[in-house]
């Protein structure tokens, strides 16, 4: 197929098209209006045959499509920010009822104050409501994650609710060049797929049964479960899907990480910026490295241990707070992971970018000069520091 | 005996409905609703507005199922006739 121009939201509403979804219920919030806004137009003009459900707040927005889902239809929803927040309990249930919802997230700050750009605030709070949670860096591979994502939540040995993260503005926004497969080729790599337990009014069944404490454990240990065995179908999607498409992202992009003395770990869109950094500091003869995560939810810590054992100090680029830990989500993620994996090098973590602070080519130098200075010195002088923010 | 996980359905859907027969609320009940039949003028006001639902039109009178009724007392304040009263269970 040939290259078209889109933005990231365009992107997706385009993968979503092709994936003939049967139910959309979406609320628009910048910066995700853009995505919604051609969904409605796709429904409208008669190019996608699907049922639009307008809400009046993104709790229905997911509680639409998680009962839609739940009657067997294929769906589609997409946020950003507060909206987020306000779909945190259907999250949980959405996981918790083995539900194939697919969800875009353009990624944003959370109020106060009140910011409409990016950072990871919002997905970071919803790390425990058992969903797939995937990364994306730029417009093409938000389109591709988009397709991948019904393909795996859909299987029949994960059926759980996957999100597709694309950084608020820097990728909702900008217009790259993006190569979409053949709507066949989407719709034979990603068919639609009855699952057995489906509402029913000829063959009635409870959905969201009380589960008291004589059940609720077994429940809970099930959907844990599913999530943590969803790791292999992700992967199989992905490679599948290269086959297909000669495109395919792995669990990480891992970048001069092999005989480095830093390695930068960072989640989303500012991946390639740093690979950028990470070449022009080698042609200086420093030794620094770039790993940009691409799957956050199952998190992929053995794969993970493994390439950041051959660094001798990893830096966390956290784009989201804990405030009160001592480091940021994914920090405290990586730090467990090299402990618990028994490989010692050193971690510190970068807090940065929030509500949409500019990260620029210094202030990736600076983090990566902070990794090699504690590469080697051998010693963490301070575990947690903040770049970028005037004090 | 609690289910094992490998004996759930996915996402702990109940394929066999009507599950909630079994458990007998009416033991939860402090207070008790007792139709004054002399009253009644049979509306189905308490029918309709009971949540569980443990009111059923019997031989031609609405009666309370005391094996589910937990006493919320909505059908007493719902009655226009007040022919219900909501009588303390020890009593």
């Amino acid at each position: 197929m040939k290259t078209i121009l889109l933005s990231g939201n365009t992107a997706l509403s385009y993968a979503v098209k092709q994936l003939a979804v049967d139910v959309i219920s979406a609320y628009p919030i910048t910066p995700q209006t853009t995505m919604v806004e051609k969904l409605s137009e796709y429904v409208a003009n008669g190019e996608l045959d699907a049922e639009f459900i307008p809400v009046e707040s993104e709790h229905s927005a997911l509680s639409s499509v998680l009962a839609a889902s739940a009657a067997g239809a294929r769906v589609f929803t997409s946020t950003s920010s507060q909206g987020l927040l306000l779909m945190h309990e259907i999250m949980f249930i959405t996981a918790g009822l083995r539900l194939p919802v697919v969800m875009g997230i353009a990624d944003r700050a959370i109020s106060a104050p009140i910011n409409i750009w990016n950072d990871h605030s919002d997905i970071m709070a919803q790390r425990d409501t058992g969903w797939i949670s995937i990364f994306a860096e730029s417009a093409q591979e938000s389109y591709d994650r988009t397709i991948q994502a019904y393909r795996i939540a859909e299987d029949e040995n994960v059926h759980l609710p996957v999100n597709l993260n694309f950084d608020g503005f820097i990728l909702t926004h900008t217009y790259e060049p993006v190569t979409p497969i053949d709507d066949e080729l989407v719709l034979k790599y990603a068919p639609k797929k009855r699952r057995k337990l489906v509402l029913d009014p000829n063959n009635p069944m409870t959905f969201g049964g009380l589960g008291s404490p004589e059940y609720y454990f077994e429940a809970k240990y099930q959907a844990i479960k599913a999530l943590e065995n969803s790791m292999e179908t992700i992967i199989e999607a992905d490679k599948e899907y290269k086959k297909i498409s000669g495109r395919g992202y792995g669990l990480y992009n891992a970048y001069m990480t092999e005989d480095s003395d830093t390695v930068l770990v960072s989640l989303g869109s500012i991946g390639g910026s740093v690979r950028e950094i990470v070449r022009r500091m080698r042609r200086d003869g420093l030794k620094v490295g770039s790993l940009s995560l691409k799957l956050f939810r199952p998190f992929p810590a053995k794969e993970l241990a493994e390439v950041l054992s051959k660094t001798k100090c990893v830096v966390v680029l956290d784009k989201a707070s804990s405030p009160g830990a001592i480091g940021g989500p994914l920090f405290l993620e990586i730090q467990a992971t090299l402990k618990s994996f028994d490989v010692n090098v050193p971690v510190i973590d970068i807090i940065a970018g929030l509500g949409g602070r500019e990260i620029g080519p210094e202030d990736i130098r600076v983090m990566l000069n902070k990794g090699l200075k504690v590469a080697s010195e051998k010693k963490v002088d301070k575990l947690l520091d903040y770049v970028g923010v005037y004090l | 005996m609690p289910k094992k996980v490998s004996e759930m359905e996915e996402g702990f859907v109940m394929t066999t409905p009507r599950s909630s027969m079994q458990t007998k609320t009416g033991s939860w009940r402090a207070f008790k609703p007792v139709i004054d039949y002399s009253k009644c003028i049979s509306c189905a006001i308490c029918w309709s507005y009971c949540p569980e639902p443990a009111i059923f039109l019997k031989d031609g009178k609405y009666t309370v199922d005391y094996e589910y009724c937990k006493g919320c007392g909505i059908c007493a304040a719902e009655c226009p006739v007040k022919a219900i009263t909501m009588v303390r269970e020890s009593d």
